[in-house]
C-alpha cells in the first residue's frame, strides 16, 4: 500500500500523518483523527452525508483524497459554531436518525453565510445535494428559514 | 467501495506533469477536481496504476483576457466561473449553466477542464463551449495543439485526447454586445444529471444562431437544421421548435425513452425562444 506524509489543519489543530494515498478525506477524518461526525453514505458524491469544509468551502469528503488536502484547512461538524442552527433543527424536528444532519448543518451554514436571506426555493436548491431519508425535507427547510429570519437585524 | 491502490504523483509544474504523463500515460490518469474520477475509482470502474494530481499547477487556474477571446484555464472550478464578473459579462451562458451542475459541494471542486475531458454527454459545460465555438488546448511533452469542440468530443466519455496529452485550457471567442446567450435544461431535481439541455448563442435578433444540445446523444451536438432554418428566417421559431426534436437520436433508456427526450428538446427550444420575447 502506497502512503504519503501530509500536514493540514483540522478544526484548528495542525496534524501531520502518514496516509494511504488512496484514502479519501472523510475516512481520514473519521478513522485517523476520530472526527466521526462526518458520515459515509454513498461514496460516490451523491448523498452529501460526508460533507466537510475544505478551505472555507463545503466539499464531498468522499470525493477528495486525503493527500489532496495536504496543506489545507479542514473543518468538520465537531469544529464549527452553529448554535442557533443546531437548536432550530432540534426544535423543529428537522432530523430523525441524524445521519444526514452534520452535512445538512454545514451546507445550511454555508448558504446563510453567502445568502443571509434565502427564499425557500433557494434553501431547497442549496440543500439538494444532501439527502435525508427520514424527514421529507419540509422541517429542514423550516429550520433553515427560521434561523435566517431570526438572524436578520 | 474504496479506491484501488495506485501510485500518487504530484507535479509542481506543467512540464513535470507532461513528462510524467509521457512516461505513464497508458497506465496513468490525471486527477484535477476528482468529482468524476473518484466515483469511478470507488466503483472500481477505473484502476490507473498512476494518479497524476495536477491540482497544484497554478498557471492552469487563470482566466485570461486575450485579443478577441477569453481563455479559461483547465483548473478553473465551477464555483470560480460562477464568481467571475468577467465570465458573467462575456459569457452569461456559463453563469446560467453552472447553476445546473450538481450541488455546491461538487461545484467547489469540479473543474472546467475535468468536465470537458470527462466528456459526459449530459455535462453542461461541453454543450456551452460547443455553442460558444470554443477550442481546447491539448498539451503533451512533444508539443501542443488546438482542437475545436466539435472535433474534440468523440463519444460517451471519448475525446480527441491522446494518452500523453493534458487539456490545459479552453479558449472562447468574445461575442460583442447585444447578443443572446440562454441556457436551459430539464432534470428530475436541482443538480441531477440533465435529461436534456439546450444552449443558444446568437447575435442580436437571433442572427447566426448556434444551438447546442446535451443529454440527447453520445456527445454534445449542434442542432444544425434548426440553426440553418433560423439563420434564413429568424421568425421561423415554430418551425424550428417542431424540427429540433427530430434532429436528435437519443439512446434507448427505460427511464426516459427516446421519444420523450425528443419531446423535451422541443420544450426546451420553446422555453428558450420564449425568453427572447419582450
Amino acid at each position: 500500500m502506497k502512503t504519503r506524509r501530509i500536514a493540514l489543519t483540522v478544526n484548528g489543530e495542525t496534524v501531520e500523518r502518514e496516509v494511504p494515498v488512496r484514502q479519501n478525506l472523510v475516512d481520514f477524518l473519521r478513522h485517523d483523527l476520530g472526527f466521526t461526525g462526518s458520515h459515509v453514505g454513498c461514496e460516490q458524491g451523491a448523498c452529501g452525508a460526508c460533507t466537510v469544509v475544505l478551505d472555507d468551502q463545503t466539499v464531498r469528503g468522499c470525493l477528495v483524497l486525503a493527500v489532496q488536502a495536504d496543506g489545507a484547512t479542514v473543518e468538520t461538524i465537531e469544529g464549527v459554531q452553529l448554535d442557533d442552527l443546531r437548536a432550530a433543527f432540534h426544535r423543529l424536528n428537522a432530523l430523525q436518525c441524524g445521519f444526514c444532519t452534520p452535512g445538512m448543518l454545514l451546507s445550511a451554514r454555508e448558504l446563510l453565510r453567502d445568502n443571509p436571506n434565502p427564499s425557500r426555493q433557494q434553501i431547497r436548491d442549496y440543500l439538494s445535494g444532501n439527502f435525508c431519508r427520514c424527514t421529507g425535507y419540509q422541517a429542514i427547510v423550516d429550520a433553515v428559514e427560521t434561523v435566517a429570519l431570526e438572524r436578520l437585524p | 467501495m474504496k479506491a484501488p491502490d495506485f501510485e500518487y504523483l504530484r507535479p509542481e509544474t506543467l512540464a513535470e506533469a507532461l513528462a510524467m504523463l509521457a512516461r505513464h500515460g497508458e497506465d496513468g490518469a490525471i486527477i484535477a477536481g476528482g468529482q468524476s474520477l473518484l466515483p469511478l475509482l470507488h466503483f472500481r470502474l477505473a484502476a490507473p496504476a498512476y494518479l497524476i494530481d495536477i491540482g497544484r499547477l497554478e498557471p492552469l487556474k487563470q482566466i485570461v483576457e486575450g485579443d478577441g477571446y477569453i481563455e479559461i484555464g483547465a483548473l478553473v472550478r465551477h464555483c470560480e466561473l460562477a464568481a467571475s464578473a468577467l465570465i458573467g459579462r462575456e459569457f452569461p451562458l456559463l453563469h446560467q449553466a453552472v447553476e445546473h451542475i450538481a450541488h455546491p459541494g461538487v461545484r467547489h471542486r469540479g473543474t472546467i477542464g475535468g468536465s470537458l475531458a470527462m466528456a459526459d454527454p449530459a455535462a453542461e459545460l461541453g454543450a456551452c463551449c460547443l455553442a460558444l465555438a470554443g477550442d481546447v488546448l491539448l498539451q503533451s511533452a512533444a508539443g501542443q495543439r488546438w482542437v475545436g469542440m466539435a472535433d474534440f468530443f468523440a463519444g460517451i466519455y471519448e475525446t480527441a485526447l491522446a494518452a500523453d496529452e493534458i487539456l490545459t485550457a479552453v479558449r472562447l471567442p468574445r461575442r460583442g454586445h447585444g447578443g443572446i446567450q440562454i441556457f436551459n435544461e430539464v432534470a428530475r431535481r436541482r443538480g441531477d444529471f440533465a435529461m436534456a439541455g439546450l444552449a443558444l448563442v446568437s447575435d442580436r435578433g437571433l442572427g447566426s444562431p448556434r444551438l447546442a444540445l446535451l443529454g440527447v446523444s453520445d456527445r454534445p451536438i449542434l442542432a444544425v437544421r434548426a440553426m440553418a432554418l433560423l439563420s434564413q428566417d429568424p421568425t421561423a421559431t415554430e418551425a424550428a421548435i417542431a424540427l429540433i426534436g427530430d434532429e436528435v437520436d437519443p439512446a434507448d433508456d427505460p427511464a426516459y425513452p427516446p421519444a420523450y427526450r425528443r419531446h423535451l428538446v422541443g420544450v426546451l427550444m420553446r422555453r428558450t425562444l420564449a425568453e427572447l420575447s419582450p
